[in-house]
Formats: structure tokens, C-alpha cells, sequence
């Protein structure tokens, strides 16, 4: 890629020997950390017994989150609230990056939580080889399944192929009876993916971080155990659609590289606050990069592969991808437009009040007429996009720290949303459609409970962390001048209020079908992720205070 | 910090909350948590009565303040107090909730519905509404606000009528999206205060004198925000669609805490948000509040003589009672607002009694529509004596509470604004058409009625006459019936005949409200009662 000799302008510029960049190995820890633990897991997908690979492999995973985030808050109090760069500027270091590195290692530790568990579906949730006999299924569904799996295994492989292959092609008879453990290296992965992008300081850093957070979500998708048709439709539905993205972030790059002569973000900063370059390069650029960040955001309109993959991906993923992608995603978007484009800030604003609108719209209408719980969450999570936009492009330090604290807030009642989804269970799986939780709260009154919180969580009830998320984002939003954007979003979260409310209704106020779903007791790892997301949502509610001094303890380094 | 009698106010807000937790662990025994629940309001309300004695009608504006830091970053406090108009409020909660518990004793729940969970979700209802009433922090308000939705959704929604889920949730929606708005402008206040002053803050008192002073547009986009909140919760016409509904579908003790404290927020939100945060908005926006106000009294009236259905009917005539509480609240002068403040009173002791009633004539016809009776004073001879009484200080007859109010109101407003006042005006004859002849079609003549005959196979005569049939045994009002009905028959002619003590506690409160909106009033010491 010629794209790859500006990387490093500085070098260029003292006409030096050539020197190795310093590198802050104490703050960029936490990400060689995961790293290094899932490389540390391939090779033992490679090299261990399978018998013993799944102990090894969640507590290697579960190890590697815990001394990543020790070194992430020894490191702490060495960044400034101004913030520093390192590797040759091409990562930041700064309050913003420690925060979203905090959320994204919590929000993974509640995702690998539900990933782990093998008590809920027997034998964990995803794809175990081939079917019982060990032949190959000659159903129209299995032979698709091959077909996908074909395809998905040829394009999707590069960057991950000996846990990817095994995923999809060996064939064991044991894999009945053991769960496939791939998953936990491919989850590292795009955990190290999404943590190294929302700190990256520049377009090249981003977009190589970007397919590196994306490749393994695209393979986790369709590796459900059941209903792997829908499975695998929602991994290349996310595949195409993600490589489209993909394509905008880099025509974007390209664009600007050539507007500004470099891709970092201040230098794009700097040239734009000149006048004698091409605007329409700049916001050619501008609005490609754009796109393909709002896509990994699914914010509306670029949120259709949402609903599908939401629903199609097994529960665990689905709890990863809602949680954590979104924060990486933000991240991304939050940096861009504060390092990048704040000086531009009110030649594109009105572009973005528009998709923020049609996303909070989109979101919360669709969303009433959904009858599936995982595409309800869906919409609610493209209603939720919008809400977030109107902190992002506010550009303040408020907006800053109020659109943090509304990705941890919504990302911990996500996890657990999709942790109490994956309890209500039919004998095929898992009980989606809605009409199945008709009076869950006589048959199970806890988890109906829990349910219920989080969803008045999601709507943004007071005393619930949806609620504080919401009422500084807001808050940051009329303080810039948004009023008229704020007033329709806070319409839109009324009209979202309603599908949350249905379900309620639907859990408590009706009565009980005969054939109706079994809540599943959950084992210690679900528990865990569950007891965590509803403590988590009930503690940022009442007393948000600690949170919000964090999220607000500096900006981005320039 | 914490201002003198503090105590008392934090013991009022605890004491239900707790009764609500105590009645859920005792769940297992109907009987034993029903009179834990009782025991907890009585202490309430004897919490209530002390107080009363506590405060100091002429002292501090706010009093028996408490305050505590909850969100630094954002300036927000737990901060709790009691004007005169915010303390007659929570008596009234005080004294409204045992009678409630006690009329609600017997009550028919669902199946599968346990009478402790009714009862727990009552005592947080009180307690959430008190403290409603008693924040002086805006943002606290607003968390109250919506919290205090969620035990009454579930009331509905669990001990409701048959179209119970659609009435919870068209309530909690149409509240919701009032608070949201009300969310939008207080965050408007506060950074308007942030621009002024340098640092933002919910606090109601100061806001009071920074944000009065913004320039009218800007009053005008924040008051619009709290409008439709107080606008939906009061509720005027055209935002009163969701309480037809839900009066109709709730449990009567539901209903009584419904229309008779709930509601009450709205009025008393612009009291105590409107009209001191935004002086010169309120009197711009006056005519166009004051017309919605007179259309409520007028539509409330002649949909209440229309209506079929008991509960709705008093609906209706909240709608149209709250006109006329609106009307003097805009009216700006001291024997407006204070007929309005003591409306708020008077109305939730009248229409609470009403709603009682026919809750005890329904327990007994097991129907709500009107068509159903006919001719009980022969059966229920005190049960109709208590629906006349009820009756009559529904429609303000002198010597009953509320006609000291609704005259104060009509007294008031007229200097300032005369057509609406007389307008409104006929609200009064129309409040004795729809009384008399609900009482008409009920009461008297001769027993008739699906709900009081049996009109089953005796001929074809007892089919096309329906007092031919035989009559159903009803019994007339029980002990405890007379019990829960007693402190209300007592306050209706004390009020009615000695309302001095009302209002001496009020009068201070609405002198300063009035202040804030630059009207100097003396009160009532030249109107007189």
C-alpha cells in the first residue's frame, strides 16, 4: 500500500538515521496483554489436548482481562489530562483512551463471562463439527451450512486461520460432546481489535485496528450451535455488508491523505484549518470515513445489518458485539471528529443532527413492530446510536465525558439484556419470539425482575444508569446548542419507552401459555455476567458520580 | 445540612418506604400484612399531624429542609422541604392512604394476586408522591417523577379492570413523554444558570432568582416543557385522555390515590415550577392556560353527565374540577390561588369519598355501568346518604369543603379575568345536573336494575319489568365501611364551616408564590372567606 510511506512524517522530516520510534510499553500494556494471551490461545487450541483445552482457555482469557485492566490502572495515574502519543505518535494515550480501554476490558469480561458458560446450553452455544454420527448432513439446511461455512472459510480466514479453520472444517467425533473453544482466542482478538482503534491517533493505525476487531466478530457470528442457518446468513449478511464499510473507512483515508499529505488526525486537523486545499477532498473524505465508522456503530441508516446479525449470532456474540463494538465504534467516531474535524465542526454538524435523527427515528419506530426479543434489542440498540450522536458531535468536554458515560452505562445493560435472553429457553433453543415470555414473572418472578429493570434501564427510567447516560448527553447536547435535536430525541425515546414497556406488560400482565417456555437456571458464569450488568446499571444510577469524575478527567491528545 | 423539625420531614418520606418493604417480606400471610400496612400509614399520618405543628405558617419560605450532595459534577442535591402548599398536600397523602388500605380491605384481587404485594406498592406510592411534593431540587423532582410511575403502573397493571394493560400503559407512556419534555427544560435551567451565573445547579430556590430574570423567549421554551408535563399529570383538556382510562381500569383505593394525590403534582408543579422559575412566560402564556382551563371545567362537566360508567364519570368530573383549579392558579391573585390550593385539598377529600363510594355500591352490584342500579336507597339506605353527601361536595353546595374553595376561585378570578370567570361559572349548574342525576339514576325510585335484580327466568312480565324480579341480598355499609368513610364525612364539614386553619397555612405560601410573579396581594386579609 503506497498509502504506508506517509505513516511516518515525522522520521521523514529530521533526516536522521533512522531511529526506532520510543515506545511507552507501560501504556500500551493492557493491549500487548490480550495480545499476547490470544496468540498464547492459539497455540493452544494447537497444542493441548482438546480434553483440557476449555479450562485452559477461559482462564487464560479471564486472566489475561485481569492483568490488563491491573496494568491499565497502574498506568493510570502516569497519563496526564492533556495526554501523550506513542509508537510514533500513531497511538494516543490519553484520559478518553484509559476510560474506553476500562469499559471495553469490564464490558469483555461480562461478554467471555456469557461466552464461557456451558450450563445454559449444554455444551456451550456454539457450533461443535459435524453432527452426532460424524456424517455429513444431507439436509437442504446442512448442505447451505457447508456451503457457507465453504465460503466464509476461503474469505474470511487471513488474519485468523488456524482457530477460524478449525472452526469450520475439522471434523471430530468427540466435538459432540466437548465445546469448541476457538471462539476465546477470536474474541481476544477483536478485543485487542476494538481497544487499539479507539485510541488510534491515526487513519492507518484505525483502519488496520478496524479489520482486526472485525474479521473475528464476522467468524463469531455464524458459529451458533443452533439454527446455524440463520446463523451463517447473519455472518455473511455482517461480512459483506462490513467489507463495504471497510472499503468507505479506506476510500475515506485516501481521500484525506490526499487533502492533508498525512494521515494523522492532527495533521488533518492542521491542514484543514488552512484554506488554500480542496474541500472537496476534505469532506469527500470526511464523509466516506464517516460511513464506514457509523456502519461498526450501526447507527441509522447504516444500521441494516443489525437486526439480522443481532438475531442470527448466538447470544453471547450478540452481547459482545452490542456492547463492546459499540464502544469501540464511539471511540472511534468520538476521536475523529474532536482531533480531526472540530474545526470544521459546523460544515458537517448538519449532516450528522440528520442521521443521528433518522437513527433515533428508525430505531425506536421499527423497533415497535419487531416481534423477536433479539431484533427488538436490535432497533433499540440503532435508537441507541442516535442517542449517543448527539453527545458525540457536541464536541465538548461535557459531550466527551457524557457520550463515555452512556457507552458504559448502555454496554452493561446490554450485556445483561442478552444474559437474561439467553435463560428463556424451548426445547429448540433459545425462546425468542415474544409471544413465548407471555407471563414469565409467574413462572420465573426473579429473572422477570431483572428483565424488567434492564429494560426500564434501556427506556432511561430515573435511578437507572440508562437514565444518568442519557441525562448528560442530553444535557451536553442543549448546552451546545442542540435544543430542537434534543426535544426529538427525547420524543423518539418515549416512543422507544413503548416496545420496552410491551414487554413488560407481556411478562406480567399476561397469562402464562400451557407450552410455554422453561427459564434455565444459570450456572456461576452467567450469574456472574448477569449480577454484574444489573449491579453495574442499579450503582451508575443512584450514584454516578465516581463515573462521571472518570469520564470527565481530560480530552484527547492532539 | 438541615434545617429545624428536618427530622419529621425525612421520617414522613421513610416511614411508608419501609412499611413497603416490611408488607413484601410478610407476603406469606395476606392478614398479617394488611394490618402491618395499616399500622404503617396510621403512624404515617400521625407523623403527618406532628408535622403540621412543626411548621411555621409564617416562618421561612421552605422549611424543615434537608439537603445532601448526591451527583457533584452536575450540582445535584438530595434536597427535600415543605412549603404551606407542599405540607397540606402530604397530610392529605397522610390521611388519604389509611382510608385507602381500609377501603381497599376486602377488595376481589385478580387471581394469583397477592393482597401484600397491593398493599407494599401503595406504602412506596406514598412515600414516592410525598417526596415528590417535598423535593426542592429539580432534578430530584424530575427522578421522583417518573419514579413514582413505576408502583402505580404496576398497580393498574396487576389489580386493574379487564382493559388494565392498555390503561398502564397509555398512563405511563403519556406521563413519560410529559416528564421527558420537563427533563429537556430543566436542563435548559440549568444551563441558563450555568451561563450566568458560571456554575450550573438544580436548586430550586436558586434557580427561582436567576432564571426568572432570562428573557421572555427563552422563558417561554422552558416553561412550554414543564406545561406538558403538569399539563398531562393535572391533567387539562387536551391531555387528560389517559385518566378516563385509567380511573376506569384501576382499583378504586388505586383510583382514589390517583386522582386524589397523583394528579395533584400537576397543579402543584405550576405552583411551584412555573410561575416563580418563569414569571414573565406565565403571564404571556396566562389566556391561552386559562382557556384550556375553562374548556376543561365545561367539557369535564358535560362528559361527566354523559358518561355510563361510574369511574369514568368521576373521571370526568376530576377533569373538570382540575379546570377549575387551573383557572385559579392563573388567575394571579391571593383568593385565586388559594382557592386553588385548598381545591387541591378539598377535591381529593370529595372526589376520593366519591370514588369510595361507588367502590362500595360496585362491591355490592359487582358492575360499574349506571344502568345496572336503580332505586338502592330502599336497600342501602346509609350507603345513599353517604353517595348525597359525597355528591353535594362534588358540586360545592355551600356548608360542604369545597364550596369555599370553588368560590374563592370564582371570586378571584373575576377581578382579573371575568369572562373566563364567569365561563367557568357554569361549570357550577352543570356540576349539580350531573351529581343529582347520577345520584337519580342510582338511588331512587324503585329497585330495578341487572345489578340488584335478579332478571333470570321469571316470565316474560319480569323480563320487559325489571323490578318484578327478585331482589339480590345487599347488605348496607359495613363497620369498617363506616370507619373508612368517617374522617372523610368529618373533614367535609369541618372544612366547610371552619376552613380558617387551611388557610391560614396556605396563605403565607401563595403570598410568596405570587411575589416570585411580581403580583403583590395581600391575601386574604381583605377578601376574607
Amino acid at each position: 500500500m503506497p498509502v504506508l510511506t506517509g505513516i511516518a512524517p515525522v522520521l521523514a522530516a529530521t533526516e536522521a538515521p533512522i531511529q526506532a520510534p520510543s515506545i511507552d510499553y507501560g501504556a500500551i500494556a493492557p493491549v500487548l496483554i490480550i495480545l499476547i494471551a490470544a496468540c498464547l490461545a492459539v497455540l493452544v487450541e494447537a497444542f493441548v489436548p482438546r480434553a483440557s483445552r476449555w479450562g485452559l482457555q477461559v482462564a487464560l482469557a479471564l486472566l489475561a482481562l485481569v492483568l490488563s485492566g491491573l496494568t491499565l490502572v497502574l498506568h493510570l495515574k502516569f497519563v496526564t489530562a492533556a495526554g501523550t502519543t506513542t509508537l510514533a505518535g500513531t497511538v494516543s494515550i490519553d484520559r478518553p483512551a484509559m476510560f474506553l480501554w476500562g469499559t471495553l476490558l469490564v464490558l469483555g469480561l461480562g461478554s467471555l463471562l456469557l461466552i464461557a458458560d456451558r450450563t445454559v446450553e449444554p455444551g456451550g452455544y456454539f457450533v461443535a463439527g459435524l453432527d452426532g454420527n460424524g456424517a455429513p448432513d444431507r439436509s437442504p439446511l446442512g448442505r447451505a451450512r457447508r456451503a457457507m461455512g465453504g465460503v466464509g472459510a476461503a474469505t474470511l480466514l487471513e488474519p485468523t486461520r488456524p482457530a477460524g479453520r478449525t472452526a469450520a472444517y475439522v471434523p471430530s467425533r468427540s466435538a459432540v460432546r466437548t465445546s469448541q473453544t476457538e471462539i476465546f482466542p477470536l474474541t481476544l482478538f477483536a478485543l485487542a481489535g476494538m481497544m487499539v482503534f479507539c485510541a488510534a491517533n491515526d487513519l492507518l493505525t484505525m483502519f488496520v485496528a478496524l479489520e482486526v476487531l472485525s474479521l473475528p466478530l464476522y467468524l463469531m457470528c455464524g458459529l451458533a450451535r443452533r439454527r446455524r442457518l440463520l446463523s451463517q446468513e447473519a455472518a455473511v449478511k455482517y461480512f459483506l455488508l462490513g467489507a463495504f464499510a471497510s472499503a468507505f473507512f479506506l476510500y475515506g483515508l485516501a481521500l484525506l491523505y490526499g487533502y492533508a499529505g498525512s494521515v494523522r488526525l492532527s495533521d488533518i486537523a492542521h491542514a484543514a484549518a488552512g484554506t488554500n486545499r480542496s474541500d472537496a477532498l476534505l469532506f469527500g473524505g470526511l464523509g466516506l470515513l464517516v460511513v464506514g465508522l457509523l456502519f461498526k456503530g450501526s447507527v441509522g441508516p447504516f444500521h441494516t445489518w443489525t437486526p439480522d446479525v443481532y438475531q442470527g449470532a448466538p447470544t453471547p456474540i450478540t452481547a459482545f458485539m452490542g456492547a463492546c463494538t459499540k464502544v469501540a465504534a464511539f471511540g472511534g467516531i468520538l476521536r475523529v471528529l474532536t482531533v480531526a474535524f472540530s474545526s470544521t465542526s459546523w460544515e458537517w454538524r448538519g449532516v450528522l443532527w440528520a442521521v443521528a435523527i433518522v437513527s433515533m427515528f428508525v430505531g425506536a419506530i421499527v423497533g415497535l413492530t419487531q416481534t423477536d426479543v433479539k431484533r427488538m434489542i436490535a432497533y433499540s440498540s440503532v435508537a441507541h446510536a442516535g442517542f449517543l450522536l448527539v453527545g458525540a458531535i457536541a464536541l465538548t468536554p461535557k459531550g466527551l465525558s457524557g457520550t463515555l458515560f452512556y457507552l458504559i452505562s448502555y454496554g452493561f445493560a446490554t450485556i445483561a439484556v442478552f444474559g437474561v435472553i439467553s435463560l428463556v429457553r424451548t426445547a429448540d433453543g433459545e425462546a425468542s419470539h415474544l409471544s413465548s415470555w407471555a407471563g414469565l414473572a409467574k413462572r420465573s418472578p426473579l429473572v422477570a425482575g431483572v428483565f424488567t429493570f434492564l429494560l426500564l434501564a434501556l427506556a432511561g427510567i430515573p435511578l437507572t444508569s440508562g437514565f444518568i447516560g442519557k441525562f448528560v448527553v442530553f444535557s451536553a447536547g442543549i448546552a451546545d446548542g442542540e435544543g430542537p435535536l434534543v426535544v426529538l430525541a427525547l420524543i423518539a425515546s418515549t416512543i422507544a419507552a413503548f416496545f420496552y414497556l410491551r414487554v413488560i406488560v407481556l411478562m406480567y400482565f399476561s397469562e402464562p401459555s400451557p407450552d410455554g417456555p422453561t427459564v434455565s437456571v444459570p450456572g456461576p458464569f452467567t450469574t456472574a455476567a448477569i449480577t454484574l450488568g444489573v449491579l453495574v446499571t442499579l450503582v451508575l444510577g443512584v450514584w454516578p458520580t465516581v463515573v462521571l469524575n472518570w469520564a470527565g478527567g481530560g480530552g484527547f491528545a492532539l | 445540612m438541615s434545617g429545624n423539625g428536618a427530622w419529621a420531614l425525612v421520617a414522613l418520606l421513610l416511614v411508608p418506604l419501609v412499611g413497603g418493604a416490611v408488607v413484601t417480606l410478610l407476603r406469606r400471610d395476606d392478614r398479617v400484612a394488611k394490618y402491618t400496612a395499616l399500622g404503617f400509614s396510621l403512624v404515617e399520618f400521625v407523623l403527618a399531624i406532628l408535622t403540621l405543628f412543626i411548621y411555621n405558617p409564617n416562618g421561612a419560605r421552605i422549611q424543615l429542609s434537608v439537603s445532601v450532595d448526591w451527583i457533584a459534577s452536575f450540582g445535584v442535591h438530595l434536597s427535600f422541604g415543605v412549603d404551606g402548599i407542599a405540607l397540606v398536600m402530604l397530610a392529605m397523602i397522610a390521611l388519604l392512604s389509611p382510608v385507602v388500605i381500609g377501603a381497599s380491605w376486602a377488595d376481589k384481587l385478580p387471581e394469583g394476586r397477592s393482597a401484600a404485594g397491593y398493599f407494599a406498592l401503595l406504602l412506596v406510592l406514598e412515600s414516592l408522591v410525598m417526596a415528590v411534593f417535598a423535593a426542592t431540587d429539580v432534578f430530584l423532582f424530575y427522578v421522583l417523577f417518573e419514579v413514582m410511575l413505576i408502583p402505580m403502573y404496576f398497580l393498574i397493571g396487576f389489580y386493574g379492570g379487564p382493559r388494565r394493560q392498555y390503561a398502564a400503559v397509555k398512563f405511563f407512556l403519556y406521563s413519560f413523554l410529559g416528564g421527558l419534555l420537563m427533563l429537556a427544560s430543566a436542563i435548559g435551567c440549568w444551563s441558563y444558570a450555568q451561563s450566568v451565573t458560571g456554575t450550573g445547579t438544580f436548586d430550586w430556590q436558586t434557580l427561582t432568582t436567576v432564571v426568572s430574570h432570562a428573557p421572555l423567549h427563552t422563558q417561554i421554551w422552558l416553561f412550554m416543557g414543564f406545561f406538558f408535563a403538569f399539563a398531562i399529570k393535572a391533567p387539562l383538556v387536551p391531555f387528560h385522555t389517559w385518566l378516563p382510562d385509567a380511573t376506569a381500569e384501576a382499583p378504586i383505593g388505586v383510583g382514589v390515590m390517583l386522582v386524589g394525590v397523583l394528579d395533584k403534582v400537576g397543579i402543584f408543579g405550576f405552583l411551584r415550577y412555573n410561575l416563580p422559575l418563569f414569571p414573565q412566560a406565565s403571564k404571556t402564556l396566562a389566556p391561552l392556560l386559562l382557556t384550556l382551563a375553562v374548556i376543561g371545567v365545561l367539557y369535564g362537566s358535560f362528559l361527566a353527565a354523559g358518561q355510563s360508567d361510574m369511574k369514568r364519570f368521576v373521571a370526568y368530573v376530576s377533569v373538570a374540577h382540575f379546570g377549575f383549579i387551573a383557572l385559579g392558579v392563573f388567575a394571579f391573585t391571593a383568593q385565586g390561588q388559594v382557592g386553588a390550593v385548598t381545591y387541591m385539598v378539598n377535591h381529593s377529600i370529595s372526589t376520593g369519598m366519591l370514588l369510595i363510594v361507588i367502590g362500595m355500591i360496585m362491591a355490592r352490584g359487582r358492575s360499574k355501568m349506571i344502568e345496572d342500579y336503580g332505586g338502592m336507597a330502599k336497600v342501602t339506605p346509609i350507603l345513599a346518604g353517604m353517595l348525597f353527601l359525597a355528591g353535594l361536595t362534588t358540586l360545592s353546595l355551600p356548608g360542604t369543603n369545597s364550596f369555599v374553595s370553588e368560590f374563592l376561585v370564582l371570586l378571584g378570578s373575576f377581578p382579573t379575568e371575568p369572562v373566563y370567570s364567569i365561563l367557568a361559572t357554569a361549570g357550577m349548574v352543570l356540576a349539580a345536573l350531573y351529581v343529582l342525576w347520577l345520584y337519580q339514576r342510582v338511588m331512587q325510585g324503585p329497585v330495578r336494575g341487572n345489578a340488584l335484580v335478579e332478571v333470570a327466568s321469571t316470565g316474560p312480565g319480569a323480563a320487559s319489568d325489571p323490578a318484578v324480579g327478585a331482589k339480590k341480598i345487599i347488605h348496607d355499609l359495613s363497620g369498617r365501611e363506616k370507619l373508612v368513610l368517617a374522617p372523610l364525612v368529618a373533614l367535609i364539614l369541618l372544612l366547610g364551616f371552619y376552613p380558617k386553619p387551611l388557610l391560614d397555612v396556605v396563605n403565607p405560601s401563595v403570598t410568596a408564590t405570587l411575589h416570585s410573579v411580581g403580583v403583590t396581594d395581600q391575601g386574604l386579609t381583605q377578601g376574607g372567606k
